[in-house]
């Protein structure tokens, strides 16, 4: 669930379009030179934006009574490094915000920080962390995706109570509200997304093994898959 | 079924309770509008704080009714959801190609391969 169209000040409207630029900027580059570099990953490019679209528009129940959508974007960012998902998620917004009036284009700057910088950076994070130390590939496709997801709503949180800090509890007690109303709301959706991320990348292990061993999800570490890899 | 197959659908039924159970418990009775959108209680909670926030700026389009939102968003979900049956469609077949093309050299790089004639 992103900012509503118009609910963000001007000032803050602007600085966060002006943090998220560059992210954008540099992800248009990096997705041009792999598309570039090679070809062959432009249909699996388009299944990892696909995922973004089917999961941000599955507005789910949760726990705290209300409803909100994961974001799909830790597969991207796990697949294709997170400059590259920062274009896809903003594809995305621009979709929900210009169609659906979901989220807004003044507040588009902050809610690309958000779903399509923030979350996937430390989505991807998570997941090169437990890999580094030799956690089994689903269980760091699981963890990296359900971060992506839940530090998309905080950050969220954050920006709201940065533009509307509480008349008395300034901006902790602002922070405590919307993060209630997000944050909370968002964790047995993280986790769904979470499973639906390992089920992806399940079959994709299935399906394009070179392919993820060329992206270095799959690792050559073994003899074994050495050899499954040259023969492929 | 294979054991991978088991273990996609133990996944899906997972994600399925998970989104199910929140309804079949009631979580939402005690709210005057059950199960209402995160971001819709953020915008009265904004409101709440500061009742004298208007909202500057407003949508371009706005869809006319929840039953055009409502077909806006399965549109973007079938998309998506196209693309990646569209995807794993693809691989499949591929891998199946392959898989036959090898099986006919294979067939037929046989007797080929047998040293003999020289």
């Amino acid at each position: 669930m992103h900012i509503a169209e118009g609910f963000l000040p001007p000032a803050h409207a602007i600085a966060w379009g002006v943090a998220s630029a560059p992210f954008v900027v540099h992800g248009v580059r990096s997705l041009t030179r792999e598309v570039r570099e090679h070809p062959e990953s432009t249909l699996l490019l388009g299944a990892s934006g696909a995922f973004t679209f089917v999961l941000s528009a599955l507005k789910l129940p949760s726990v705290t009574g209300s409803c909100s959508h994961p974001t799909g974007t830790g597969l991207g960012a796990i697949l294709f490094r997170p400059p590259i998902m920062a274009v896809l998620g903003t594809i995305t917004l621009l979709f929900q915000a210009l169609l659906l009036a979901h989220g807004g284009l003044t507040t588009l700057g902050a809610n690309v920080f958000s779903m399509a910088i923030a979350g996937p950076w430390a989505g991807y994070g998570v997941y090169r962390l437990l890999r580094g130390w030799d956690v089994p590939l689903m269980v760091t496709v699981f963890f990296g995706a359900f971060v992506a997801d839940l530090s998309t709503y905080c950050v969220t949180s954050v920006q709201l109570a940065l533009a509307f800090p509480d008349p008395g509890s300034g901006f902790l007690g602002a922070l405590g509200k919307f993060g209630s109303i997000f944050a909370v709301t968002q964790v047995p959706l993280a986790v769904s997304e979470g499973l639906l991320t390992v089920i992806v990348m399940r079959l994709l292990v299935q399906s394009s093994k070179g392919e993820l061993t060329r992206l270095g999800v799959l690792l050559t570490r073994s003899g074994e898959r050495k050899q499954e890899a040259v023969a492929r | 079924m294979s054991r991978n197959a088991r273990i996609n659908v133990l996944l899906l039924i997972a994600v399925a309770a998970l989104a199910v159970l929140p309804l079949v418990l009631g979580l939402g009775d005690h709210k005057e509008e059950p199960f209402a959108g995160a971001d819709a209680e953020a915008e009265t909670a904004i409101t709440e704080i500061e009742p004298d926030y208007e909202p500057w700026f407003s949508p371009l389009y706005e869809p006319p009714s929840g039953e055009v939102e409502s077909a806006l968003f399965a549109l973007q979900a079938a998309l998506g959801a196209g693309v990646l049956a569209y995807y794993f469609g693809l691989r499949r077949g591929r891998r199946q190609g392959e898989e036959r093309a090898l099986a006919a050299s294979g067939a037929t790089a046989a007797p080929a391969d047998t040293p003999g004639g020289d």
